[in-house]
């Protein structure tokens, strides 16, 4: 990523740390997706934006500010993205999925936080990410106290709006949400100097929905007995889909659908029939959080599904595209983002039926139920959902994990007899 | 004849079971894992050699978290599955509920018809595991047999920390205070017992029989105070230290 130095110098960041995360990358990227037998060949525009993920996409990004646009950073797969789009700005996800990025958070956070807030605070203040000192604005949400509280620390460093996320799904929430993202797009309208009309914001609800409908194709076929994909090359697609423009997305994601729905009429699977197929869900995997599938797939299983915020909950449901007021677009917008089933809700269970229906569409043999350490949300519900799983005959391991590696042997037996259960 | 071995090398002991053709017990190996597992399974080679078991003949698994250390063995499995085969075998039956309680880990397992329904392992802590017994039992300058010996003439103590770091400080307030030793054992034993049996309850084992494995099933007064605090019997066996080793030797012989 030699080619890159001079932007990164230009974005004000710390390049002899950053020198040491590059390093440590192609290693992980090698280990994890590259021993991989009869991979995709589709797949080769995922290992090209992983193996540059901090110089290819952020230079256009830098590329597109030169030319007046605005970049709009985000945690949470609750905040519209059509909404930005629709006054031509960009999003970009910014999770932070690295240890690499911990001790940095820890500088200013209490040690119960979870790895993913630390980290994204650690690579916002440590200057060792582009995309963190690319974004113009960050917009934050309520979704959990340790974010609300991160994002007043990060508001002393970068600008930041939060949306007021609901933790009840009654009709006056759904209103309610409505009404943020109304608030969101005057903000959006200020920030960016153009107007959000009807026009635009149907034509970026129609863009979003094609990258939607194009994720979708490629789950879909992860649904099928003969296999076409593995789990780690589905999540690093997902992952990146934060990252992309959604157009490219879209193509890129329906390119390679286009090449799983024929390995499945040849008869072309990743794994021997009979392999053990596994549905992850929980709390977000963050690049370059693989950590999880890693294990899972060499320890004689495959992930076939994430019900996850990198996942499903990312491109489930459309947004109504008949709606020709903003009014409605709004409303629209919110009927859709309130139907994601995230752990600050409660009730939840939306989520429960979700995985039940899951568990049937993509043909699971087992759950496993897997929050980073002091997610308080996902982490207590996890007794309703491996309760309800049980219930419905599906074997549930339940894991908790942070970005280190000194616990991959414990996982790993945990997995590893899970996997073991699910053959005898 | 071809023996079946079952090599299960834990966090403290290397256990090592040999099994003849009928699925006999032929031979029992126990000894300290050390610092080096590759060590361990070498020097355990070759008493196997000196008890004059055919190695070239003989199939082995092993398990145990020193499982992917033992070269010659012709396959590994994970400590639950392992458990669960060796708890069956000791108690003569193919359902039952298990709780091992070993040096690093505890582990609760239900099985069915000789298979693993579910399981729960302790997280990486070492709350309400031998680790635990081990550092109290020598803050107090005891062995943690003598330990739960004397616990067993003790009461009214508690220990709220279940980190095992923060419990020895408490521990040596306790013993600053002027605590009775038999008190302090008490609370050390009571910490575990209850520890352990909050996972059992997790797993909804209560009123179920359990069998007690893994190195502490030796300790009768800890296994009293577990079936009292989860109102169940807990039986124990000779030979369950050795649950996870007869396991692994059972997969072994149907290789």
């Amino acid at each position: 990523m030699s080619d890159y130095v001079q932007m990164w110098k230009d974005l004000g960041m710390d390049l002899e740390n950053h020198d040491m995360l590059c390093q440590v990358l192609p290693t992980a990227v090698g280990d994890v997706f590259l021993t991989q037998e009869n991979r995709p060949k589709a797949m080769d525009f995922w290992d090209l934006v992983i193996s540059e993920v901090h110089g290819i996409r952020p230079a256009e990004l830098v590329q597109e500010q030169k030319k007046g646009r605005k970049v709009f950073g985000t945690f949470c797969v609750y905040v519209p993205d059509e909404v930005v789009i629709a006054a031509n700005g960009i999003v970009t996800g910014l999770c932070g999925g690295s240890q690499f990025w911990v001790p940095g958070g820890e500088e200013v956070l209490p040690k119960n936080t979870c790895p993913l807030i630390k980290a994204s605070v650690g690579a916002r203040l440590g200057k060792t990410c582009p995309f963190f000192r690319i974004a113009d604005m960050y917009v934050g949400e309520t979704t959990c106290d340790g974010k609300k509280k991160a994002y007043e620390i990060l508001g002393e460093d970068v600008p930041m709006y939060v949306m007021d996320v609901p933790q009840m799904k009654r009709e006056k929430d759904i209103l309610k949400w409505k009404d943020e993202i109304a608030e969101f797009a005057g903000m959006v309208e200020r920030f960016t100097g153009n107007e959000i009309t009807p026009e635009k914001l149907s034509r970026a609800i129609h863009l979003v929905n094609e990258k939607r409908r194009a994720l979708q194709r490629v789950y879909d076929c992860r649904k099928s007995k003969c296999l076409p994909i593995s789990g780690r090359d589905a999540l690093l697609m997902m992952q990146i889909a934060f990252f992309d423009d959604p157009a490219r997305c879209a193509k890129m994601c329906n390119r390679l659908a286009d090449e799983l729905e024929q390995r499945i009429r040849d008869g072309v699977s990743v794994v021997p029939a009979g392999t053990k197929r596994i549905l992850v869900t929980g709390t977000p995997l963050a690049v370059p959080n693989w950590k999880l599938h890693n294990i899972i797939e060499t320890s004689g299983a495959v992930v076939v599904c994430e019900e996850m915020c990198t996942g499903t909950r990312y491109f489930e449901n459309l947004v109504d595209e008949s709606q020709t007021t903003l009014d409605q677009q709004f409303m629209a917008l919110s009927q859709r983002y309130m139907k994601t089933n995230c752990a600050c809700f409660t009730p939840n269970t939306g989520r429960i039926e979700d995985l039940l229906r899951m568990v049937r569409e993509y043909q699971v043999d087992g759950v496993i139920d897997c929050s980073l350490k002091f997610c308080c949300l996902y982490d207590t519900e996890k007794r309703g959902v491996s309760a309800a799983l049980k219930d419905a005959g599906i074997p549930v391991l339940s894991l908790e994990t942070d970005y280190e590696d000194s616990d991959a042997e414990q996982l790993r037996t945990r997995i590893g007899a899970f996997v073991e259960m699910l053959n005898d | 004849m071809k023996c079946s071995i079952g090599i299960d090398i834990g966090s403290t002991c290397a256990k090592t079971i040999v099994l003849d053709e009928e699925k006999k017990i032929v031979h029992r190996l126990l000894r300290p894992t050390g610092w080096s597992s590759i060590d361990t399974a070498r020097e355990i080679r070759s008493s196997l050699c000196d008890l004059g078991v055919d190695m070239d003949r003989a199939a082995v698994v092993a398990t145990g978290y020193g499982r992917i250390s033992v070269p010659y063995a012709d396959k590994t499995v994970t400590e639950i599955t392992c458990h669960a085969k060796g708890a069956c075998y000791i108690h003569g039956t193919g359902d039952l509920a298990a709780i091992d309680i070993g040096g690093q880990d505890t582990k609760i397992i239900t099985v069915a018809k000789g298979a693993v329904s579910d399981f729960l392992m302790n997280d990486k802590c070492s709350a309400g595991t031998g680790r635990f017994l081990e550092v109290m039992a020598n803050t107090l300058g005891v062995s943690p047999l003598d330990l739960c010996r004397m616990a067993a003439e003790g009461g009214n103590t508690t220990i709220s920390s279940l980190c095992t770091v923060f419990a020895e400080s408490e521990v040596i307030s306790l013993i600053g205070r002027g605590e009775k030793r038999e008190n302090i054992a008490y609370a050390v034993v009571d910490s575990i017992v209850q520890k352990v049996a909050s996972q059992a309850k997790r797993l909804g084992i209560s009123k179920q029989a359990v069998c007690l494995t893994g190195g502490l099933c030796e300790f009768d007064y800890l296994r009293q105070r577990l079936a009292a605090v989860l109102h169940t019997q807990v039986e124990a066996q000779p030979d369950g230290r050795y649950a996870g080793a007869i396991g692994a030797a059972l997969l072994a012989s149907a290789l």
